[in-house]
């Protein structure tokens, strides 16, 4: 790698906060697009902002780039304060969705752009500049294309050219936005992995914000889950979808069912099944009495083969799902129904009676 | 009013054209008519052309030409002639660039910003477009005329606008208001602000992405609108006309001078006149299907991006 933003990344000691802001709040109007907004991204590290459309995650990214300026609140960038620096000082890399290349410039006029608006002195000369040019082709694997127009690339060149504008000007963060969102399925599929070896390469700082889960739990070393301007969630993708701190990241993660559901004395009732509180215990997380929440993923319903225990319910249908199958249960009248694997080989028949038992509980006051 | 009308309708057709062409060509599809619906559908169209078109343009030059070639360029030696040329030149050399500028602010603070007032601005700038020239004009002398509003005070301080080239320009730049800025809003629009934002974040300034990014993307556009509207400020008659005070060789401009000279049964001198301004129409119409073509592929693109 001749990048030489590679040192600058690797003389910012791991453990360094990059990123911090503190409170952040963004109102259009009346409306609030960031409601007070604590994040924290320490040097090197990738991590996804996911969340549904309308959540703050774009607002978000675009106040600490400097696109949008905070209604309150501030941004630091590594210790710094840098609520009220201009966007052009800020020294970020930001890709958008839709590319945003300069359509009458070439892939290597793109790419050299950052380089060539300096004021003279800051400048590098034009060899340099070349020379910058032609590694950052090869980063991003479009050596050969440098006299090409955008028009004549396709959805995922076209990207890899906006990072590797965005990387030309060595950022000191990067600040995707839905980078993969206008792409098909598969080159999505390809390019997350090569923006995972390049961060690992690179190791610059990169907050990229995206409503695909999968996208998140694969690529970052954290997810923040963000929800009406606030974030309820940071961690590691396993503490985010094994352990949801809260009922919004309980139905947003993983393919979720709500259930309606009382805790009681005796356990948890759902809808016609009572949930001993034993079992309750040893996986919930909740005690307190009352209305809850209890959401199920596919996975978390096990069948179970003897007839003691676990709850009995009817199928009331049977799907085909990968190399197994599924098996639609009620666990009540009037309730959605959820997914129940079963094990390879096995099949069931609409109307068969099995047992199952939790093998996770998610539940939340209501 | 009645120059945008052909504008758009012709502009539809060249539009239309290239992208219909394959479906068209496909034989025994359900928009096929009959052979000779479609000739009648072709014969009356160029019928009609010829008829309110071509026939008069010819009219034009064969007029101006009657007398011979040596009459025809005698008609230019007349000073007031001469006059009226140079005016017409001054007046769209003033009222063009001043639209250019008004027209690139507009469109930039309405595609690139959100304000209170904005659909009140686009609406006014489309004023001049469904008001009768000779009001613009009569608004003008209203103002600024011996017994305008301001009359008395311009009058005190020795300033003349009214049958006077302030006033020429002032109506003529009234005139072509829309033009520049009707034909960049809507691609401003499309093309968002995405391209100046990521242009900003590698540390441009704000003047160079407007130079650097801005402005080539609405280059062709551009140039359409000051050609379209360089056209209309050349050949406004009827707001120029109230404001002229028709004074020769020194507040006439070409197409007022055309209307004198015929009036004064002066044909053959009206019709060089006029030849000069259809011959400045041809060369639109060439300078507009090449930037057509020139342009066209790049705002082609820029749809595709």
């Amino acid at each position: 790698m001749a990048i030489s933003s590679n040192g600058h990344a690797a003389s910012e000691a791991s453990g360094t906060v990059a990123i911090r802001t503190e409170g952040l709040a963004k109102a259009f109007g009346a409306t609030a697009a960031l409601a007070g907004v604590d994040l924290a991204v320490e040097a090197g590290e990738l991590v996804a902002l996911l969340g549904p459309s309308g959540s703050g995650k774009t607002t978000l990214l675009r106040v600490v780039a400097g696109l949008e300026q905070p209604t309150g609140g501030r941004i630091f960038f590594g210790g710094e304060d840098a609520t009220f620096v201009p966007v052009q000082a800020r020294r970020v890399g930001f890709v958008f969705q839709s590319y945003a290349l300069f359509k009458h410039m070439t892939v290597a006029e793109n790419i050299a752009y950052g380089l060539r608006v300096r004021p003279r002195r800051a400048r590098p000369p034009r060899d340099a500049i070349r020379r910058r040019v032609g590694e950052l082709l090869d980063l991003v694997q479009l050596a050969g294309l440098e006299r090409r127009f955008p028009s004549q690339l396709s959805g995922g060149q076209r990207q890899r050219v906006a990072l590797a504008r965005a990387l030309a000007v060595e950022p000191k963060v990067l600040l995707l936005d839905e980078p993969f969102g206008a792409l098909d399925a598969q080159v999505r599929r390809d390019l997350r992995r090569w923006l995972r070896e390049l961060h690992d390469r690179t190791g610059h700082t990169t907050l990229f914000v995206t409503h695909d889960q999968d996208e998140a739990l694969e690529l970052a070393d954290r997810v923040a889950i963000m929800h009406r301007g606030r974030i309820e969630q940071v961690g590691t993708p396993d503490e985010i979808y094994d352990h949801p701190a809260t009922a919004f990241v309980a139905g947003f993660v993983g393919d979720a069912v709500r259930l309606p559901a009382a805790a009681e004395a005796a356990g948890l009732r759902v809808g016609a099944h009572m949930i001993p509180s034993p079992v309750v215990a040893a996986n919930g997380t909740r005690r307190d009495d009352g209305p809850a929440v209890l959401f199920v993923r596919p996975h978390d319903l096990v069948p179970v083969a003897d007839h003691v225990h676990g709850i009995a319910v009817e199928i009331a249908a049977v799907r085909r799902a990968g190399s197994g199958h599924r098996a639609e249960v009620m666990l009540g009248h009037g309730l959605p129904p959820v997914d129940v694997v079963l094990p390879a080989g096995r099949t069931a028949r609409r109307g068969d009676r099995i047992r199952v038992a939790f093998a996770n509980l998610r539940v939340f006051p209501a | 009013m009645s120059e945008t009308l052909p504008r758009a309708a012709v502009g539809a057709c060249l539009d239309a054209m290239p992208r219909h062409a394959p479906a068209t060509r496909r034989r025994g599809g359900v928009i096929d008519e009959s052979a000779p619906v479609q000739t009648a559908l072709v014969a009356a169209a160029v019928g009609i052309l010829a008829l309110l078109v071509v026939l008069p343009l010819l009219a034009v030059f064969t007029e101006a030409l009657r007398r011979g070639v040596g009459h025809y360029l005698e008609s230019f030696a007349d000073a007031d002639t001469q006059a009226a040329i140079r005016l017409t030149l001054m007046v769209a050399g003033i009222a063009v660039p001043l639209n250019l500028v008004f027209g690139l602010a507009a469109a930039w603070a309405i595609t690139k910003f959100e304000f209170v007032g904005k659909s009140l601005l686009v609406t006014l700038i489309d004023v001049p477009f469904s008001v009768s020239p000779v009001v613009s004009g009569l608004v003008f002398v209203l103002l600024f005329g011996a017994q305008g509003v301001f009359g008395e005070w311009l009058a005190a301080h020795d300033v003349q606008i009214v049958f006077a080239v302030p006033g020429l320009v002032l109506a003529t730049v009234f005139v072509t208001v829309p033009f520049v800025a009707r034909e960049l809003i809507p691609l401003m629009q499309e093309q968002g602000t995405s391209e100046e934002e990521a242009a900003l974040t590698l540390g441009a300034s704000g003047l160079r992405t407007f130079l650097s990014v801005t402005l080539p993307n609405v280059k062709w556009a551009l140039l359409y609108g000051v050609l379209l509207c360089n056209a209309r400020a050349m050949g406004e008659f009827g707001a120029v006309s109230v404001v002229s005070g028709h004074v020769r060789g020194l507040t006439n401009t070409m197409p007022l001078h055309v209307e004198i000279l015929y009036n004064e049964y002066n044909f053959v001198a009206a019709f060089a006149v006029a030849s000069l301004l259809a011959g400045l129409a041809l060369v639109t119409l060439v300078a507009k299907s090449i930037l057509e073509w020139r342009g066209g592929d790049q705002l082609e693109r820029s749809r595709r991006i």
